[in-house]
């Protein structure tokens, strides 16, 4: 369903608050979704190690690098085993112990093609406290309760057969109030969609470009009191929409990453447009204005963050820049180790980046031109050429983080 | 497993049989778009407190609704089995067992009821997997072919051969395939891998037509109105004609690059004859990186409009319907804009088989 700019607006986003304010997560520690509590990439109440080391590891059945998330004291971890990775687990563990608590299985009813980079099981879970929406790449999409038993399952596919790029998606769902959004953007059968968190049935389904895309949709208020709405990302730029009903607010079209996401922090949409385009939406359907722009600040493929008032960008050379979010002033760069596939995290004083040959790095973003504090390298399993591509979760004084065979916690 | 009390326990649950088939009823019912998904939800958790004793009827309901229904089913089994365990409950291991043999009952199920029995009963499973070597479900052959393929590398010579031929008898798995083949020819046995696998390689190919703009996607060009060998048409660049080309490639692969030039932008089209023995259900299979559109019989079966992303063996399962005698495969492939190296592909590669991905091969005339 395609909707214009509405004035009803001011009354769906009454709704849409409500239903948001009766499932905001309960626990502090949530890292629920892909980069974290409002897709910011931030732990609030968090501390990176600044030395990490190996608390624990727990091998998984098959390849991934959809991040973990955290609800309460449960993990969600989505992998991907069989032959053309047709088996699609969802994995809840005990976050302390790494110990298994349930798991169920799906049989993908899309495609399963993927580059062997990458794999279907690439895009992260979301949860709003109280139940998990698990999305594979091959648009297989289903709805649990904490305890593991199945409030609905969607075959994407199946709706909508010619959806599907053949090198994989990896777009994370988010959920805002009673709407789960996904997108499902491709070269051909390109959308969109809300749907009902209750039971799996469209709410709202917009046409996007034809274009592939790798980026996840983020929520984003108006002001601390406003219910959030969910921002897309595609190749022309940004589209709002009112995550109840998928009505049209407001646009950014001046281009922007297919793979890298936009962060949003204190109303500020920083957007991988052109470099890095800090946008101010207003109220309206007017579209956002434009704070400042910054080609400095470049990130490649991975989504930039913000840390009190900086944002931090990895840029495809594995340079770390940190830059003023009032003016995108660069103040300091930092060389880390790349290349980097998973995105930065950050918390406190510290950002952390895991690099793709699995080298942990801390950077102390408060020293005069940041530092880093700590590395750590994982061992990974170089007979398999093990990657790692997936994104860290944050929990409390814990870092999680997912290969293709085993999760790991690190801590102090 | 306390086979024993299993009379019991069925005994025990035979009054809630209606409630619980009413359950799997909703399961099965789930409709596109979420349709259905409410009452699949309660559904659900009557099915899994319905314990083991579901297990039966949840298998005889797989594969009656669409696959988005198998997964709820599944997940259910999946539950039950889960919750068995942590209880101590007993599992309907002889009639899992009983159902996966039947191979009258429907590939979803069976692959479900070996999936659970993995997971019920490790040692049955694999006592039993071996016996799948033919079975009528590809996804159930793998794991005996890679008994057999283990087997065999443990032989050497004339042993060894007669172990990878068998093998190879069976094998339906391009992955395993490939193995299997491989290690014949080490043993100077010949393997006719377009045979095995049923590509097509006698084509006639027509074209260039126009995809300026990717517009020729949606164009019709003349040979989808119309299959006359003998025409004349006009093309993207002058007069173009229908011509034969045979495909060399082990894996069927027919390369427009090569009958019409390296060319960017371009629609084409190869069409064959397929003689069939009998009417029957098939599969044509497709593996294809650029846009594309299949019809049988002047029916359009499918079509994929998106470019350089990936190609593999039977990458696009189109289920169809043969004549007995001669039918029509015709398809479109349309290159793209882009310059880079890795976008110089226009090609395709068709087999026709059926849902075991056994090759189903033309008959003569």
């Amino acid at each position: 369903m395609t909707a214009p700019f509405s004035p009803v607006m001011r009354l769906l986003s009454s709704f849409s608050l409500l239903a948001f304010l009766l499932t905001v997560p309960a626990w502090a520690a949530d890292w629920p979704q892909f980069r974290g509590p409002d897709s910011t990439a931030v732990a609030p109440d968090a501390q990176i190690p600044a030395q990490p080391k190996i608390d624990w590891t727990v091998p998984l059945p098959g390849r991934g690098l959809a991040s973990p998330i955290i609800v309460g004291n449960k993990l969600f971890l989505t992998c991907a085993s069989g032959p053309k990775q047709e088996r699609l687990h969802l994995f809840c563990l005990d976050a302390a112990t790494g110990g298994q608590i349930w798991e169920r299985q799906l049989l993908a009813t899309g495609r399963t093609m993927s580059h062997p980079k990458t794999s279907i099981a690439s895009c992260t879970p979301c949860s709003d406290g109280q139940r998990v929406f698990a999305l594979w790449s091959c648009n297989d999409l289903g709805a649990f309760d904490l305890d593991g038993n199945l409030l609905w399952v969607r075959g994407l596919t199946t709706d909508y057969p010619n959806a599907s790029n053949s090198l994989g998606m990896a777009s994370s769902p988010i959920v805002i109030g009673e709407t789960v959004v996904v997108m499902i953007e491709n070269d051909s059968e390109s959308y969109s969609l809300g749907l009902d968190a209750k039971t799996g049935a469209n709410l709202w389904k917009l046409d996007r470009p034809k274009a592939a895309n790798w980026t996840s949709p983020v929520p984003w208020r108006a002001d601390a009191h406003a219910a959030p709405v969910a921002v897309l990302q595609s190749s022309k730029g940004l589209l709002a929409v009112d995550a109840a009903s998928g009505s049209r607010l407001w646009e950014y079209a001046e281009g922007a990453s297919t793979m890298s996401s936009s962060v949003v922090a204190a109303g500020v949409v920083y957007a991988p447009s052109n470099g890095v385009t800090a946008l101010s939406p207003g109220a309206g359907d007017a579209p956002p204005a434009q704070l400042w722009r910054s080609k400095q600040i470049n990130p490649a493929t991975v989504s930039p963050l913000v840390l009190g008032d900086r944002i931090y960008s990895l840029n495809g050379a594995g340079v770390i820049s940190a830059a003023e979010t009032k003016t995108g002033d660069l103040q300091w760069k930092l060389r880390l180790t790349g290349p980097f596939s998973g995105s930065p995290v950050g918390a406190g004083t510290r950002v952390l980046a895991v690099n793709e040959k699995g080298l942990v790095q801390v950077v102390d973003t408060s020293a005069p031109q940041g530092a880093l504090t700590g590395s750590l390298q994982l061992p990974l399993n170089a007979e398999t050429k093990e990657n790692i591509l997936c994104t860290p979760a944050i929990s409390g004084n814990h870092v999680y983080i997912r290969t293709d065979s085993a999760l790991w916690r690190l801590g102090e | 497993m306390k086979l024993f009390l299993l009379p019991f326990l069925c005994l025990c649950v035979g009054p809630l049989q209606g409630a619980l088939d009413e359950s799997l009823q909703a399961l099965v019912n789930v409709g596109p778009e979420g349709k259905g998904n409410e009452a699949a939800g309660a559904a659900w958790q009557e099915v899994v407190r319905a314990g083991p004793a579901a297990l039966p009827a949840l298998l005889a309901a797989t594969g009656k609704g669409s696959p988005v229904a198998d997964n709820w089913l599944r997940v259910a089994g999946d539950a039950i089995v889960q919750n068995a365990h942590t209880r101590g409950q007993v599992l309907p291991v002889a009639q899992i067992v009983a159902f996966l043999q039947d191979t009258t009952r429907l590939a979803a199920a069976r692959r479900l009821a070996f999936d659970l029995l993995k997971r019920a009963d490790e040692p049955r499973a694999k006592a039993v997997e071996p016996t799948l070597s033919t079975d009528p479900v590809q996804e159930l052959r793998r794991g005996a072919v890679q008994l057999l393929i283990d087997a065999a590398k443990t032989k050497e010579g004339g042993p060894a051969k007669a172990a990878y031929l068998a093998a190879l008898e069976v094998v339906r798995d391009e992955d395993q395939t490939r193995i299997i083949a491989g290690e014949l020819r080490k043993l100077s046995v010949p393997v006719d891998l377009p045979k095995h696998f049923g590509f097509i390689t006698q084509w006639q190919v027509i074209g260039p037509f126009e995809n300026t703009g990717r517009q020729g996607f949606e164009t019709v060009f003349p040979p989808e109105n119309e299959i006359r060998l003998d025409a004349t048409y006009d093309g993207k660049s002058g007069p173009v004609k229908w011509q034969p080309f045979t495909s060399g490639d082990e894996y069927g692969k027919l390369d427009f690059n090569k009958p019409l030039g390296m060319l960017k932008e371009a629609t084409a089209y190869s069409v064959a004859t397929f003689y069939s023995t009998e009417e029957r259900d098939a599969e044509i299979r497709l593996g294809c990186k650029d846009g594309w559109k299949v019809w049988l019989n002047g029916q359009y079966l499918f079509g994929r409009d998106e470019y350089h992303r990936g190609q593999q063996m039977d990458q696009y399962k189109l289920k169809c319907h043969l004549h007995k005698g001669a039918n029509t495969i015709l398809v479109k492939c349309c290159q793209n804009e882009q310059k880079e190296a890795w976008t110089v592909e226009w090609e395709f590669q068709l087999r026709v088989c059926d849902s075991a991905g056994t090759a189903i091969l033309t008959a003569a005339k």
